[in-house]
């Protein structure tokens, strides 16, 4: 048996891809599930019903999809231009803890249509700053990005850790380790009265648009393109590849760090050091599943935020342990390759 | 010449749509040398993955000795005494030749390995076939045609009774090339059996017994060398009759680019060291040398990739030795690069968006940040037109191309806006006859047409042909120039071996 490289990657089978790795991977999963002694159809029912059966599950599920679109855009972004952003997680705790610490005083003063932005477009630059130098890093030294980000998601929490324990620490929090509040007035209005869900998801939406139309129609796009599909060609047609790799690098770290800001002006309001249930490492998943296709990260974020608000319900349910979601989102990642690697190879005999 | 050793009957391999070979049947007889010739896309290499049973045909068989070779067993054409030597050298550079020889002929769980005996037969095999080669060197510090004889080792090392070359002059100078030939010659008398693959006519006729031609998957025509022509074997590969182009002698005007004592340092391979040339409108300079000379250094400085260390580099009253590929290409220099799959062209984006990929900042092409899409699409099409690049849309996957068509593609973006110089790094590199003339011409049209033209190649037939004025290059330095009708083979061959200060200069 071996594989043979096909003449070319069809549309189609690339659109065909995520949905049956996703299949597969249910598939796979069922089988544990029933060595936990439930029936996986009733299981994947009440996982449904927990993501989409009631008005308030539905905003649930959207509200956790929020954080995992901003993530899976920065991770798309970045694998387009093969920069390896495994850092996510300490970009989207740096933009968290920049608008904690803005949203509190600084600029509680201003009117809320100034500050918000404001407070959004720092966080941003923050989260860009905290990937711009592991990659320059790269560019200078050859330092491998993938170690540095990863590495650096541990030092980011720690330090939010000691934020949040330390000069950033909430006084009215009965010594719970959290970060002051934003001022009420610069959270984020509500999409949907008496629900989790605000404005914050349209944002989401907007960037992928944004980033839609980064990627497809601007030279910006086609330049970074061309540097991660091959560098010393792009190079060769003059693309100034350290500085697009850095702008690359501010882009996708400023994604992550507003996946952050906008969950601290959103739903939390505050920092804790573990609102994230990982999302930055889910991020990784949502862009892969959505084969690195902004448009696709939107539909593959809402994917992922059903399997986590579903296996709760699930898990309350029928007893199955709800860590069969951190299961069936590793799974997919992993069906999701082998179907990228079918799209362009096929196994002859 | 005794009965055939190897018979390949009726093989047939589809890939979806396309048939790459199409009952291809032709046999090998014992002591010959078989070239296998054939345009890029002939089929030739698919064949021979399919001999070594890395493809398995949809129908047809092969047979060594009259015995049916099992389909998809690497491990059984080695076993029947074939060996292969591929056009890329499967060596490992970090181990020395004598490791690189026993690798995976030794069984891998055995600690003490026979080296000894190893080394007495390498040196009998080297001794015998005239293949001198020192056991203890490292691959990494050999040169390509000493790498090569490594390879050739390899195979007869594994007791191969046929031998199989694919491309084995794509990566020779003339000298080591004929030097290869002869050895082949030799081992055919010693009772092996050759098939080398080639598109080169000149090589096919001057060291085979018996050509099969290959064209579009099936056997176009088979002939015993003595009997055919190149112009016969040309036109059978080709499909019809293919006439390389003719330079025309006209005056050159005022240099367009000047190096003066030009300097690049590199941190691999050889750099150069303080070169003089000049280039002068309508005047194509060729650049000749054995590879690895500072040719590399040369296109890289030249398409602003590698800089100027000392010395000057000027265009049009400009030093343009430091300056990036985008500033260069700003200033309208054309640079055709030596290796179009990993620097010319991107297999993965649209023929478009490499047609426009160097000029994406012009405003032609975009505006306020934004690709200009139909312009770009449009001016793609108008290359396409232009310059005949066949299979393509401007929507095509650029890695669908042929070679042929996909160096015309750069060639066109580069001459469309009538530059005023052009560095050519090996513009014909492994394209075939038709593709050739097809590159020669436009070269040939934007000369007429005054552009200076720097012209880098390894092809002493290509340089001559289309060269007004030759240097050679040799370890990073240049000879004086001569003019191409001083230039016969004797005169080149002192130059690429360094000794032109008994040549006479211009």
């Amino acid at each position: 048996m071996q594989f043979e490289r096909r003449a070319d990657v069809s549309m189609p089978a690339l659109v065909v891809a995520p949905f049956a790795a996703i299949a597969v991977a249910l598939l796979l999963c069922a089988g544990l599930i029933a060595v936990a002694g439930v029936n996986p159809l009733t299981a994947y029912a009440e996982m449904l019903k927990g993501a989409f059966g009631s008005r308030l599950s539905i905003t649930e599920t959207l509200t956790r999809a929020v954080p995992l679109i901003f993530t899976g855009l920065a991770a798309a972004v970045a694998f387009r231009a093969r920069v390896w952003n495994i850092g996510a997680e300490g970009q989207f705790y740096i933009g968290a803890l920049v608008t904690a610490a803005l949203g509190h005083s600084l600029f509680a003063g201003l009117p809320t249509a100034a500050a918000i932005p404001l407070i959004m477009a720092t966080s941003m630059l923050a989260g860009g700053l905290l990937l711009m130098v592991p990659v320059a890093l790269r560019l200078r030294f050859g330092v491998d990005e993938v170690v540095v980000t990863l590495l650096m998601n541990f030092i980011v929490l720690l330090f939010v850790g000691l934020m949040v324990e330390g000069p950033l620490k909430d006084p009215m929090a009965f010594g719970w380790p959290q970060s002051v509040a934003v001022a009420a007035d610069l959270r984020l209005p509500k999409l949907v009265p008496r629900s989790r869900l605000h404005i914050g998801f349209l944002v989401a939406i907007l960037a992928a648009v944004i980033v839609l139309v980064i990627q497809a129609r601007t030279v910006f796009g086609a330049e970074t393109r061309a540097a991660g599909l091959a560098p010393k060609a792009a190079a060769f047609a003059g693309v100034p590849l350290a500085r697009r790799l850095m702008m690359v690098a501010l882009l996708s770290g400023g994604l992550a760090g507003l996946a952050g800001s906008v969950e601290v002006l959103g739903p939390t309001g505050y920092v804790t050091t573990t609102m994230s249930p990982g999302f930055g490492y889910a991020g990784i998943v949502v862009a892969m599943l959505a084969a690195l296709h902004p448009a696709g990260v939107v539909a593959a974020a809402i994917f992922i935020a059903t399997i986590f608000v579903g296996a709760d319900a699930m898990s309350r349910a029928t007893g199955v342990p709800s860590f069969i979601a951190d299961v069936i989102m590793s799974v997919s990642l992993l069906a999701m390759l082998t179907a990228l690697l079918f799209t362009t190879y096929r196994i002859r005999r | 010449m005794n009965g055939p050793v190897l018979e390949i009957s009726n093989i047939t391999k589809r890939f979806g749509a396309l048939t790459a070979n199409d009952g291809v049947t032709f046999h090998l007889n014992q002591g010959e040398i078989l070239a296998l010739l054939g345009e890029n896309g002939a089929g030739k290499t698919t064949l021979m993955n399919i001999i070594f049973g890395h493809y398995k045909a949809d129908e047809g068989e092969v047979r060594v000795n009259g015995a049916v070779l099992p389909a998809s067993h690497p491990r059984a054409a080695i076993a029947a005494g074939v060996g292969m030597v591929h056009q890329h050298f499967t060596l490992a550079g970090n181990l020395t030749v004598l490791e690189n020889i026993i690798i995976g002929s030794e069984p891998l769980l055995r600690l003490d390995s026979r080296k000894a005996e190893a080394l007495a037969k390498i040196r009998k095999l080297s001794e015998t076939f005239g293949l001198p080669v020192n056991p203890a060197a490292r691959v990494g510090d050999l040169s390509v045609g000493e790498r090569q004889r490594v390879e050739i080792l390899k195979a007869l090392y594994r007791d191969s009774r046929i031998l199989i070359l694919d491309e084995p002059t794509a990566v020779l100078a003339r000298p080591e090339a004929e030097q290869l030939f002869r050895t082949l010659r030799g081992m055919t008398a010693g009772g092996l059996s050759i098939i080398f693959i080639s598109h080169k006519l000149h090589e096919v006729m001057a060291s085979s017994d018996r050509v099969v031609v290959l064209r579009g998957g099936r056997v176009a025509a088979e002939r015993v060398t003595a009997q055919t022509s190149p112009a016969e074997l040309a036109e059978l590969m080709v499909g019809r009759s293919v006439v390389r182009p003719k330079r025309e002698g006209h005056a050159t005007g005022k240099p367009v680019l000047q190096a003066r004592g030009l300097s690049v340092t590199q941190a691999h391979g050889t750099g150069l060291d303080g070169v003089d040339f000049e280039v002068r409108e309508g005047e194509i300079l060729g650049i000749v040398g054995v590879s690895g000379n500072g040719q590399a250094a040369l296109g890289r400085v030249l398409s602003g990739v590698a800089h100027a260390t000392e010395g000057s580099l000027t265009f049009l009253n400009e030093d343009i030795g430091r300056m990036t590929p985008r500033a260069l290409i700003r200033r309208g220099l054309g640079r055709i690069p030596e290796d179009r799959h990993a620097e010319g062209a991107i297999g993965d984006l649209a023929v478009w968006e490499n047609a426009v990929l160097e000029r994406l900042e012009e405003p032609a092409f975009s505006k306020w940040g934004f690709v200009r899409r139909s312009a770009a699409r449009s001016f793609a099409s108008d290359l396409i037109r232009r310059f005949d690049i066949r299979g393509a849309s401007p929507d095509t996957r650029t890695r669908q191309l042929s070679g042929g068509n996909m160096q015309k593609l750069i060639l066109g973006r580069n001459l469309a806006n009538n530059p005023r110089f052009i560095l050519a790094n090996q513009p014909t590199r492994g394209l075939d006859e038709g593709a050739i003339a097809a590159v020669h011409a436009e070269l040939l049209a934007a000369r007429a047409a005054g552009a200076a033209i720097l012209l880098i190649s390894e092809d002493l037939d290509e340089a001559v042909a289309l060269s007004d004025r030759i240097q050679a290059i040799v370890r990073g330095k240049l000879s004086t120039p001569v003019t191409a009708e001083e230039a016969d083979a004797r005169t080149l061959g002192l130059m690429m071996a360094g000794m032109w200060e008994t040549s006479h200069a211009v």
